[in-house]
């Protein structure tokens, strides 16, 4: 866990790159979301301040984009796409194997193995339909036979 | 490397042609490096070629080079060897010193790692061909085979910055207004607006700041042409806008680019980087007095940003919402603004008509749609990727010449365009040409490109539920047609798959669909229903089909199937069993596993495992299913 002092400092030299400008608000978040690996509550407080605007709409932008997450993510995460090529070339089973065997719904975290199953509206790999990213690494033409290695090779036998 | 500034048009030239003069190796490896080609582990092969390279001591003679997309992203890794365009697909990094002891030492093809369209058949050594390759007419496409995305001086060696050099050189911007509209560019995002007409009218609005912007959210799932164009040739989107700029009188411009898209964001930024430090972006361009910059502004992943109001918002750093036209960007845009938006593909189209001339581009097309048009072709074809064809090619061009027919044993059905906002049009209408005109009046849109190819395999009421669930998730909810309509229409839909539909939800379909049309308040909600519009257009016997006889032709809907085990082939080796996430397989007093109907969730993990050799789990539709009950069998 970070210290409130850590994160504070964190905030402030982000801020310190970005003018007051209200059209920087996004980047900041981006910023937040890359650095500490989820949106706190400081931040959203903190950057209502900093760009004049109401905290309620820092707290709007984050949950309208898909980018921004308010909680703290898991350190293993696994990406299924569920893009239109990928639908119809298996995703959704795809999606429900992985869920099997990680034993998380698709958009949920299992905080005890720190693994999350993530979906997403396609990567612009289509040609390699279905698609998945495992802990930032592309895989394309993932069958479902394929499913328990990569899960095995993510958690171990956890 | 660090340029200095180039300062006039005479300078620009002069370091072209000084690196156009700079002696070339005797060959040049050119390895597909974009997104698509990194998840097939191109990156790998490059380090092997780099690694092999070395130890033979071929750095002299030989240039490897990281390129964009090639567009032929299913025979990925892949490289092409110039001269000769010697074509190898589906490389790995054990395969790399063979290739390089024959083909760059020796100068010979190597027939075993050579393309061949199926085993057995005959080998096909080069790029040239490749039937993929045979109707394309790649404008744009074909500079990646050569054009090393991070190198500002590549670009330049390519006749980058040709067409600027031209525009502020002479023309006045009217004149380039008129050039672009001359040549019938039309925008390439969807709608296809006349690019020059919207040129034209943004540099009319009196302001004293104009903006221009590019998008490249690329929303529509399944679709990547505009990826392959900004990982591939990030220069050429940088000067199409340095071009619009000038013309419409924005000193001004953002790149908008989708977060979903890390190595475009990478791309862009280093190339804006590079542009800038050699004066290229900045104050008084080439000495013209014109000056011109660029930001880029990452998205944040919501497919309704990609509507040109909403993109807008987003850049001022809000909820992108998209709101009620007109008024047009071109008059009230970014900040209140005159702003010029267009797509990815338009602004790479911009300085290649500037080079070559209006009646050059005009002269491929149909009457109404000039040019070329990339395409991303996946689905169920044998050959997917990007591809670029002029317009008037036929749909059943596309998929037969250019995709390479049906997958062994399928038949295709039909073909989805435009994404979510578009149609699926049936085999029937496969002689329709590609342009704008011709899919909007079959009932779906050219859209940015997307094409998916759908053959028996896959059910179309369930692709329909598809796109209404994404565009129920991703509707902005601020107007109630969309809103509520996108619900409705998947609870329809859902009723329907899950084997509760009756004739009335077919009307309730298209009623609802059609008040979308009219109603909603921007294009997602004016275009979501489509696709459920041209399933009751051209597919109704497939809808009727889940809806009076409870089946599903392609035993892809969940409540219309079920699965059964063949006691005459199981084996009782229960790997079933163990594969059933819902626990509904027990063993029965007779040792054989059985399927509690009931408890099943027909996830089909217990077709897959069960052996191949053995294939005693069957896959039944609703009327099999009941034929087999009254026979007796549970
Ligand atoms: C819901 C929705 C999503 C859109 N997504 C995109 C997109 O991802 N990329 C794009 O270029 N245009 C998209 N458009 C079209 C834009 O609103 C706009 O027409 C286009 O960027 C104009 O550029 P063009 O004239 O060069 O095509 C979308 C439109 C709608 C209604
Ligand atoms: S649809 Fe999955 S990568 Fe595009």
């Amino acid at each position: 866990m970070k210290s409130t002092n850590n994160l504070v400092e964190k905030l402030e030299t982000i801020l310190a790159t970005l003018p007051e400008e209200r059209r920087h608000l996004i980047l900041f978040l981006h910023r937040v979301q890359q650095e500490i690996g989820y949106v706190p509550e400081e931040a959203l407080s903190r950057a209502a301040d900093y760009f004049s605007v109401s905290p309620a709409e820092v707290y709007g932008l984050v949950t309208f984009y898909s980018a921004f997450r308010l909680k703290p993510g898991c350190r293993h995460q696994v990406t299924v796409c569920q893009g239109t090529a990928c639908h119809v070339r298996g995703a959704p089973e795809l999606t429900a194997e992985f869920s099997r065997l990680l034993g998380v719904r698709p958009g949920q975290d299992d905080p005890e193995r720190d693994v999350a199953l993530r979906t997403v509206n396609c990567l612009g790999c289509c040609a390699l339909a279905p698609v998945v990213v495992v802990d930032g690494e592309y895989q394309g033409q993932v069958q479902t036979d394929r499913v328990p290695e990569i899960v095995k090779k993510l958690i171990g036998n956890k | 490397m660090n340029r200095a500034r180039i300062r006039t048009v005479g300078e620009l030239r002069s370091l072209r042609a000084d690196l156009q003069a700079v002696p070339k190796p005797e060959r040049l490896v050119s390895v597909s490096t974009a997104s698509c080609g990194r998840a097939s582990g191109a990156l790998a092969v490059a380090e092997a070629l780099a690694g092999e390279i070395r130890r033979r001591g071929l750095e002299k003679s030989v240039e490897l080079r990281l390129t964009g997309c090639h567009g032929l992203c299913q025979l990925e890794p892949d490289l092409v060897i110039f001269p000769g365009k010697i074509f190898y697909p589906n490389l790995s990094p054990e395969k790399v010193p063979l290739l390089v002891e024959e083909t760059l030492i020796h100068g010979r093809m190597v027939p075993e790692l050579a393309f061949r369209e199926s085993a057995g058949r005959k080998v096909l050594p080069t790029l040239n061909d490749l039937p993929f390759l045979k109707k394309q007419l790649r404008w744009l496409l074909d500079r990646h085979l050569t054009l090393d995305p991070d190198s500002l001086e590549s670009y330049l060696e390519h006749g980058g910055f040709l067409a600027l050099e031209k525009v502020l050189s002479g023309p006045s911007p009217e004149e380039v207004i008129n050039l672009v509209l001359s040549s019938g560019l039309r925008g390439r995002g969807g709608a296809g607006f006349p690019t020059g007409l919207k040129w034209r009218l943004a540099r009319e609005a009196r302001s004293e700041e104009k903006y221009l912007i590019c998008n490249g959210d690329e929303g529509d799932p399944g679709a990547y042409m505009d990826r392959g164009l900004l990982e591939s040739n990030p220069f050429s989107i940088i000067e199409g806008m340095i071009i619009g700029g000038y013309a419409v009188g924005a000193a001004r411009g953002f790149i908008y680019i989708r977060q979903e898209y890390p190595l475009a964001i990478e791309r862009v930024k280093a190339s804006l980087e590079k542009t800038r430090a050699v004066g290229l972006l900045g104050d008084n361009i080439l000495g013209s007095g014109f000056s011109f910059d660029l930001e880029l502004v990452r998205g944040a992943g919501a497919f309704v940003s990609g509507e040109e109001t909403a993109l807008i918002a987003s850049i001022e750093g809000r909820r992108a919402f998209p709101r009620q036209r007109p008024p047009f960007p071109v008059v009230r845009g970014l900040w209140g603004r005159p702003t010029v938006i267009n797509n990815v593909e338009t602004w790479v189209n911009v300085p290649l008509i500037i080079q070559k001339g209006s009646g050059w581009f005009s002269g491929v097309g149909t009457a109404g749609s000039k040019g070329t048009k990339i395409f991303s072709l996946v689905g169920k074809v044998r050959s997917t990727g990007l591809v670029e064809v002029p317009f008037g090619l036929t749909l059943g061009e596309m998929i037969e010449e250019v995709g390479g027919g049906p997958e062994p044993g399928q038949k295709i059905k039909a073909v989805q365009t435009g994404g979510p906002s578009g149609g699926c049009l049936p085999a029937s209408l496969f002689n329709l040409p590609l342009d704008y005109e011709s899919l909007q009046a079959a009932g779906s849109i050219m859209g940015s490109g997307g094409m998916i190819v759908i053959d028996e395999a896959t059910c179309l009421v369930d692709l329909v539920l598809y796109f209404l669930r994404f565009a129920r998730d991703e509707s902005c909810g601020q107007c109630a047609p969309c809103r509520l309509g996108t619900a409705r229409l998947v609870r329809i839909l859902e009723k329907i798959t899950g084997g509760q539909g009756n004739p009335e939800d077919l009307d309730r379909l298209e009623k609802v669909s059609r008040t979308m049309q009219e109603a909603s308040l921007c294009g997602l909600g004016r275009t979501a229903a489509n696709p459920a519009l041209s399933v009751l257009r051209y597919f109704r016997a497939e809808l009727e089909k889940h809806v009076l006889d409870r089946e599903c032709p392609a035993g892809v809907c969940r409540g219309l199937v079920s699965y059964r085990i063949d006691k005459d082939r199981c084996t009782a080796c229960l790997l079933c069993l163990e594969s059933c996430p819902a626990e509904a397989i027990a063993v029965a007093e007779d040792g054989y596993p059985r399927i509690d109907q009931n408890l099943c969730t027909r996830c089909g993990a217990c077709l897959a495992a069960c052996p191949p050799g053995i294939s005693a789990l069957k896959k039944l539709n609703r009327k099999e299913a009941e034929s087999v009950e009254k026979s007796g069998e549970k």
